[in-house]
């Protein structure tokens, strides 16, 4: 019985030939998560998957803040989806969150009034002269590597477990709201009973935090995050799953959305700036990592080429914990092996090196 | 501490782990008729006080309730105890009695309160 309800629970996934499209902010806050979805997808499990460098930004952000028109919206997604069809794939996968959501809008949208597809492919060929097919499955990354996420397993290196304990590590997950909560049943777990990293945190020897704010939002919002002075409502909301996740102690947390990954991530600094308050015992903060980051440390992917160094909160706690191999002296160095600059420390959180 | 150009807004939630729940007890003790209140709002109707000053009994009962302190002593300085309130209540709840007992209670006097069958207990 149960699991012929779970199974309603399930969304199609394709199983090959992917086209993915690139995240705005994600590049430059996360450098290293893309590439490493790459590799996994490329080299780990043999699937064909389509980088296009001539891709662009989605409008979510500009969307979502009001200072995007929808009609704008649809064209420009109507262009990224003109660059799937024109390279021959029918399986879309956007690394962000956000954009996985304006997808599913645009379509939703455009299936419940053709009239608008007309339109948009209208201005698509009035500024481009391009036309489009729609994508057969759209499918987040995350989604991707959850479906592969017994074929990974074998080929890891790490687990989840808390090598000076032996006991499985804990772990919060976040899914972000436009992942499920927008278009529930394009998410695997649907609004309810979210899984899509509950799922590979079990699989990979973790155990979740279900902690009381787990659903409550990371605090990005756009609109309530883009003016400074709005920013104090922004910090509540991080703040509040903070307080909610302290007492489970969590050993990280796991985020599916470049902004949640983010705020989750940088708040912990500014709320230790503004209150001196951290929420690990330690004092170092609760590590954020993306699932590619994850992922790829199993993986044995050297962590400063994942890019965790980039991090506010530093990763070594963590690394210590699972017996992650790496090496301090090349923490802050380029792909040349020039030393960078290294970064100014936090007042109150603490960092290593 | 750094200057962000904004501050951290305080939640609205009740945060029923660390409500200072002993104030709340201490006023049910003193004036056991407070629990049959069923917030029907007839003392801020028939308040006088309220004509002129935005004092709002109900609104006092349910913050106090909810340990949410900010404010209300300044608010409780408002009622002029004429006890048209106590007159009106269909529950018999000795709001009187209340309000001199929530002044006294957050201005931490423990020596003197009022007891809502006893009077004036020194």
């Amino acid at each position: 019985m149960q699991k012929r309800f779970w199974n309603e629970y399930q969304k199609e996934i394709a199983d090959d030939h992917f086209f993915y499209e690139r995240s705005c902010i994600r590049q430059t806050f996360f450098p290293g998560s893309e590439a490493a979805f790459l590799r996994i997808v490329r080299d780990e499990l043999g699937k064909d998957i389509c980088d296009n460098p001539h891709q662009h930004t989605c409008t979510g952000i500009g969307y979502h803040s009001d200072v995007v028109p929808f009609e704008t919206t649809m064209t420009v997604v109507a262009r990224l989806f003109s660059l799937m069809t024109e390279c021959g794939y029918e399986n879309y996968v956007p690394s962000c969150v956000t954009s996985f959501g304006v997808f599913s809008e645009v379509i939703e949208k455009w299936e419940n009034d053709p009239k608008l597809m007309e339109q948009a492919r209208q201005f698509l060929w009035e500024a481009t002269k391009r036309e489009f097919k729609i994508p057969k499955n759209i499918a987040h990354p995350s989604d991707v590597i959850y479906k592969f996420r017994f074929d990974l397993k074998p080929k890891m290196k790490y687990q989840l477990v808390n090598r000076f304990t032996g006991k499985p590590l804990r772990v919060v997950e976040h899914i972000g709201c436009h992942y499920a909560k927008i278009f529930p049943e394009r998410g695997i777990g649907k609004a309810e009973f979210p899984y899509v990293l509950a799922g590979m945190i079990e699989a990979w020897g973790g155990t979740v935090v279900d902690y009381p704010e787990r659903r409550h939002c990371c605090g990005f919002g756009f609109r309530q995050y883009l003016v400074q002075e709005n920013r104090g409502y922004s910090i509540a909301n991080t703040k509040k799953k903070f307080q909610s996740m302290e007492p489970y102690e969590p050993d990280f947390i796991l985020t599916n959305c470049p902004g949640c990954n983010m705020f989750l991530d940088k708040w912990q600094y500014t709320i230790s700036e503004m209150e001196h308050k951290t929420y690990d015992k330690e004092g170092f903060g609760i590590p954020v990592l993306t699932y590619e980051e994850l992922t790829g440390l199993l993986l044995g992917y050297d962590p400063w080429q994942l890019g965790l160094q980039l991090h506010q909160v530093q990763s070594e706690p963590l690394l210590n914990k699972i017996g992650i191999a790496y090496n301090p002296d090349e923490k802050y160095k380029g792909i040349s092996g020039r030393l960078l600059q290294r970064p100014e420390r936090p007042s109150c959180l603490r960092v290593f090196n | 501490m750094k200057d962000f150009g904004f501050t951290i807004s305080k939640g609205r939630s009740l945060d029923l782990d660390n409500l200072q729940q002993d104030r709340v007890d201490k006023l049910l003790e003193l004036v056991p008729s407070y629990k049959l209140c069923i917030g029907c709002g007839g003392c801020t109707a028939s308040c006088s006080a309220a004509g002129f000053t935005d004092f709002n009994i109900r609104r006092i009962h349910t913050s106090f309730l909810r340990a949410r302190y900010d404010d209300l002593d300044k608010q409780l300085q408002k009622c002029m105890l004429c006890g048209k309130c106590t007159l009106v209540c269909p529950r018999g709840v000795n709001t009187r009695a209340l309000i001199i007992n929530m002044r006294r209670i957050l201005a931490g006097v423990d020596s003197v309160t009022v007891n809502e069958e006893k009077g004036v207990v020194l």
